[in-house]
């Protein structure tokens, strides 16, 4: 027969104050956890909303990143009459030719500057990116030398706000849109005008990357594998989803450290879980004499004092996860190593990762009440009774 | 005072169970907080070496991956105090397999007589100099990077370019020793820059200066900017280790990641503390009653129980110590992502104020229920059943 749940409840309220220690102590644990999983579960689904499905990212053989890719203009002609490239409406290729930079600027996070992508790409290249959105003012026109904010920089670089106007390459840009792609991570770049950023940066004869949009999904494989495997061009083709979906890579040195910690400060906690639930038994010694004469057998006492150390355990997960809610939604910024530039994303807790915060809990909570419950179990009747 | 000690520690051993399990969980909460002071120090504290003291990184204001005219260096080398100068760039590429970290190191195209000038502390001997200065594929390495790599002299290292075009493969001709940035490979910038179109050939990424004296280079950094305020390319100048600095804090805002960790863990290791003591505390109010009817002070009792922490709580310190050290070891064998990493260690001042970070915590978490038990009047106390 099982001890009813009540009595371990009603014995942690009994012990209030230990309770709460210990619970508060294992929420600190699952806060940390859970703060860790929300910044890259929140750039994961920043990258995995970038590029649109059809679009195919060509970079220059050998390179892994557009930063570091080299793209002729020479080739980026050839490789506007491959087959199975979707054409616009008036019948041009939907291909874009792009020029990547760096540019440095101070943000609220980091007064002392942080890096940002600038790209320079045509009217084609953005209509290639149909998730983006202008949020406020206008596009940059052709030929001048403007420029259009994503709305993290807009938001967290004060000198990208609208209207304002920032030095880079060889002069003054001004700011004259924000737009808003989404969760997408081109929320942290600033998009200019091809041929201004390619003569600012000596670049007009070789860019950096080329996107190209295939007709439908069929064709895009087709396509990928025409582009790689053509000697002439020299290129590496990647679907643009995948190119994304990769750097998420970004977030390993943050995940492997924040786990470490973790897992550290699990192992602190369920010792101090062990020392709430021996000191539990060790009080209610004549309690489980009085249990065990009753009748309650040796295995239903120590699933009750397992439990009452789940309980314990799950009730400090569940403050762990409300400790950490208020980071939702938060927006922070990393450095990303494959374009050496900083990447925006929110926080995002979502209930998939608290379920593994509050079973991150009920593991602790389960290592350190084993013991004890085990002792409470193989107590003999007559001394547990006999003590005070 | 010095006679109850022994009482002290007696009994704080009275319950070993519980003292094992607290100090255990003091100590892996503090081993931690051990780390991550010590990665603190690494960063913000560490003292430079006397060849880093001396050393001025000058890079483009824009960021680190837009270049500089070669043309600088000449201006540069005028500014009195400036006694040598290198000029690098990041070579960037692929060494075999990128996805094992192991392979991700410093690669730089540099400046090969001038590099050992600004850089005297990377020991080589007077052959390898030569082979490095005279043969154009020839490359330098670190000890540690030659060591995890499993390189020696004469090996070949073949280099996949991305932002140079074409690859290169270059040969082992040095192995130095370095106090610091031992996972490096430099090798002759002329190798990579003769194939390149004319437009990009005089572009260089930093430019190292090694000036007279530690008193000068602050002057130097301010004339440096100075000079090219007005020029289509701005400079940043820093010190070595600043800008070693804020090529990790790049990274993220570290600090703020560092203090908000300790502040937890920090906080869990105060919980446990209070909780055991709480409960010790409790267990013996009529133990407090039996020495208060002995004659025993209030102040006697509270310094008793405070000291019990105190005895606690340093020895989970001590156990934290160890384990941080053994941590830090595994850190600096770790990928070189992070230069500042690899001299984090358990420096003396690191030591101290993790000490003394759980002397304190220890006190403050038995300060209430010692206090609670030195206040309990004798009869409630020998009335205790609990």
């Amino acid at each position: 027969m099982a001890i009813p749940i009540a009595y371990n409840f009603r014995n942690l309220i009994v012990r209030k104050t230990t309770s709460i220690m210990t619970a508060l102590g294992i929420a600190l644990t699952v806060a940390v956890l859970l703060a860790i999983l929300a910044m890259v579960n929140g750039l994961r689904t920043s990258l995995e909303a970038t590029g649109n499905p059809l679009n195919v990212l060509v970079l220059r053989k050998g390179s892994d990143s557009e930063l570091v890719s080299n793209f002729a203009r020479t080739v980026f002609q050839d490789l506007k009459f491959k087959d199975g490239i979707a054409r616009g409406p008036s019948g041009e290729p939907l291909v874009s030719l792009e020029t990547i930079s760096v540019i440095n600027l101070p943000s609220l996070e980091q007064p002392d500057g942080i890096n940002i992508t600038v790209r320079g790409l045509d009217l084609v290249g953005i209509g290639l990116r149909d998730g983006i959105k202008l949020s406020a003012g206008r596009w940059f026109l052709p030929g001048r030398r403007e420029v259009v904010a994503g709305r993290h920089i807009a938001a967290q670089n004060p000198a990208a706000a609208l209207g304002k106007k920032l030095r880079f390459g060889k002069g003054e840009w001004e700011v004259v849109g924000v737009m808003d792609a989404g969760k997408g991570a081109s929320n942290s770049e600033i998009f200019a005008d091809l041929n201004q950023v390619g003569s600012d940066y000596n670049r007009l004869e070789v860019a950096s990357s080329a996107l190209v949009r295939a007709v439908d999904p069929v064709a895009l494989d087709a396509l990928v594998k025409s582009l790689q495997d053509d000697p002439r061009l020299n290129v590496a083709a990647k679907p643009e989803k995948e190119y994304y979906a990769a750097q998420t890579s970004t977030a390993l040195p943050i995940q492997v450290i924040g786990m470490f910690i973790a897992v550290i400060m699990a192992v602190g906690s369920s010792f101090a879980a062990m020392n709430t639930m021996y000191a539990a038994v060790a009080r209610r010694s004549r309690e489980i004499g009085t249990l065990r004469i009753l009748g309650f057998s040796q295995s239903s006492i120590l699933v009750s004092f397992f439990l009452e150390s789940l309980m314990l355990s799950v009730a400090g997960g569940v403050l762990g996860c409300l400790l950490v809610l208020p980071l939702n939604g938060l927006t922070t910024g990393m450095l990303s190593f494959s374009t050496f530039s900083v990447i925006n994303f929110d926080f995002t807790i979502s209930p998939r990762i608290m379920m593994w915060g509050v079973a991150f809990a009920a593991f602790m909570g389960a290592i350190g009440g084993l013991f004890p419950a085990r002792m409470a179990a193989k107590k003999e009747i007559l001394t547990a009774l006999r003590d005070i | 005072m010095l006679r109850y000690i022994p009482l002290v520690f007696k009994s704080s051993m009275r319950n070993r169970r519980r003292s094992v399990l607290t100090i255990l969980s003091i100590g892996v909460s503090l081993s931690l907080l051990g780390v991550l002071m010590a990665v603190y120090y690494a960063f913000y504290f560490s003292d430079p070496t006397p060849e880093q003291a001396l050393r001025i990184v000058v890079r483009n204001k824009v960021s680190l991956v837009n270049y500089l005219p070669l043309s600088y260096a000449n201006q540069i080398k005028q500014i009195p105090g400036v006694v040598q100068l290198a000029g690098s760039n990041w070579y960037g590429g692929t060494y075999k397999d990128s996805r094992d970290s192991k392979n991700f190191f410093g690669r730089f195209a540099t400046e090969p007589e001038q590099i050992l000038k600004v850089r005297p502390e990377m020991k080589l001997t007077e052959e390898e100099k030569k082979a490095f200065i005279h043969e154009r594929t020839a490359c330098i390495i670190g000890r540690q990077l030659a060591e995890n790599l499993g390189l020696k002299l004469g090996d070949r290292v073949p280099l996949q370019g991305d932002i140079y075009p074409g690859n290169i493969e270059l040969t082992v001709r040095g192995i130095f020793e370095a106090p610091i940035n031992n996972e490096v490979l430099y090798f002759n910038r002329e190798y990579i820059w003769e194939g390149l179109p004319e437009a990009r050939k005089g572009l260089v990424g930093q430019f190292t200066l090694m000036a007279d004296s530690p008193e000068s280079v602050p002057r130097i950094i301010r004339t440096v900017d100075e000079m090219f305020a007005n020029s289509t390319v701005q400079t940043k100048t820093e010190s070595e280790q600043a800008f070693q600095l804020a090529f990790a804090s790049s990274l993220g805002n570290v600090k703020m990641f560092l203090m908000a960790i300790c502040a937890a863990v920090t906080f869990t290791i105060l919980l446990v503390s209070a909780n055991t003591m709480a409960m010790s505390v409790r267990e013996r109010v009529r133990e407090v009653g039996i020495l208060k009817t002995l004659g025993f002070t209030r102040e006697a009792i509270l310094g008793m129980i405070l000291g019990e922490a105190a005895v606690i709580s340093i020895i989970g310190g001590t156990v934290g110590l160890i384990l941080a050290g053994l941590l830090c070891a595994g850190v600096r064998r770790g990928p070189a992502y992070i230069g500042q990493l690899k001299t984090m260690s358990m420096t003396p001042p690191v030591i101290f104020t993790t000490l003394a970070a759980a002397l304190v915590i220890g006190v403050v978490s038995a300060f209430t229920p010692a206090y609670g038990a030195s206040r309990t009047s004798i009869i409630d106390a020998l009335r205790s059943t609990d």
